[in-house]
């Protein structure tokens, strides 16, 4: 972000005028909105969707989970880990849509846990109700969906399993819902 | 960064930052003293010129992101919110100079909200390290250092 700033400076070549000042406050204000931590809303990732990249793993339960089996579902796939506090916030209302809208031709969640280990994992997936399948990720899975280097990341994928939302970091949920609602209506 | 801001401009930038409250030093982060505060560019610019004894760099988080990508030289401690990356880390600075330069890191969630970096810098500060700095990474480590393009390295 601050090459960010740097360039724009650059670019302009402002920063020594009283142009300049105006800008170089505006610059800040703009950093001081994305260090503020406040939810970001959800990326629409653009007309060009990507497919969602296909992955087989097994999960808590033992049972073979394969993204391309929930094709004709919303998918809402969420990278998350017990040490991450924002992620432990969301994954109860996961959970709660799951419940909503969940159903044949509805809403699938699926989880990837992140952590290293799996026993805190499973003592996290008993203790939040959680009633989707979560599985184990790693580096692999993570560079698979372009670099998974920071928690919370949420993709949502449509029907046709195309990728048409990307939360990552503290995410507004009440958007986060209105997309869900959006691809299940068939948008 | 302050060869495109004159001096009033960059105290331009600080005072707007410091009215919001949203410095590094404000609010949550007031534990770690801002003079330890270590920006990503810095940091940065550090690991490209730094010629004489290059700082100790300690990666205090998830393992699964470190593998995914971390800055060149780092090494895998432990996640510092747990007790076990906490004794991993006493047990990585043993034998190490007190007055080694230390920069911690992690990067896996919001800066407000990352449950390791604090444990760390308490743990070493009160093990006596004095020219320690930690890596302020307002997102994590993915947006504040490898989207801007600063070096990484892959694996274990």
């Amino acid at each position: 972000m601050l090459r960010g700033v740097k360039k724009s400076m650059r670019a302009e070549g402002h920063c020594r005028t009283r142009v300049g000042t105006a800008i170089c406050t505006v610059a800040a204000s703009v950093l001081v909105l994305h260090l503020d931590g406040s939810p970001a809303a959800g990326v629409d990732i653009g007309s060009g969707h990507r497919t969602a990249p296909n992955f087989a793993r097994v999960d808590l339960e033992r049972r073979q989970v394969s993204l391309a089996d929930y094709r004709g579902k919303v998918v809402l796939l969420n990278f998350w880990a017990t040490w991450c506090a924002p992620c432990l916030a969301e994954v109860p209302h996961f959970a709660e849509w799951q419940r909503t809208y969940g159903g044949p031709g509805a809403l699938q969640v699926i989880g990837i846990s992140m952590d290293d280990q799996e026993p805190p994992v499973r003592a996290a997936y008993q203790k939040y109700g959680l009633n989707y399948p979560v599985v184990m990720g790693d580096e692999s899975l993570g560079e698979l969906y372009g670099g998974v280097l920071g928690l919370p990341i949420t993709f949502l994928i449509d029907r046709q399993g195309k990728i048409r939302f990307k939360h990552r970091g503290l995410s507004d949920l009440d958007v986060m819902k209105r997309e869900i609602q959006q691809l299940l209506s068939g948008q | 960064m302050g060869a495109y801001f004159e001096k009033g401009h960059w105290s331009c930038l600080a005072a707007v930052l410091l009215a919001s409250g949203s410095l590094p030093c404000m609010g949550a982060e007031r534990d770690i003293p801002q003079a330890q505060l270590l920006l990503p560019a810095e940091l940065a610019q550090m690991l490209r010129t730094s010629t004489g004894e290059k700082p100790l760099i300690l990666q205090v988080g998830s393992h699964v992101l470190y593998a995914e990508a971390h800055i060149p030289g780092s090494e895998y401690v432990g996640a510092a919110g747990q007790e076990s990356g906490l004794q991993a880390l006493r047990d990585r600075m043993k034998g190490v100079s007190r007055d080694r330069l230390v920069v911690l890191y992690c990067g896996c969630c919001p800066w407000s909200r990352c449950p390791n970096i604090r444990p760390a810098h308490r743990e070493l500060t009160a093990l006596g390290f004095t020219h320690l700095k930690v890596l302020y990474l307002a997102d994590d480590f993915g947006t504040n250092w490898v989207t801007l393009g600063y070096p990484i390295a892959k694996g274990r």
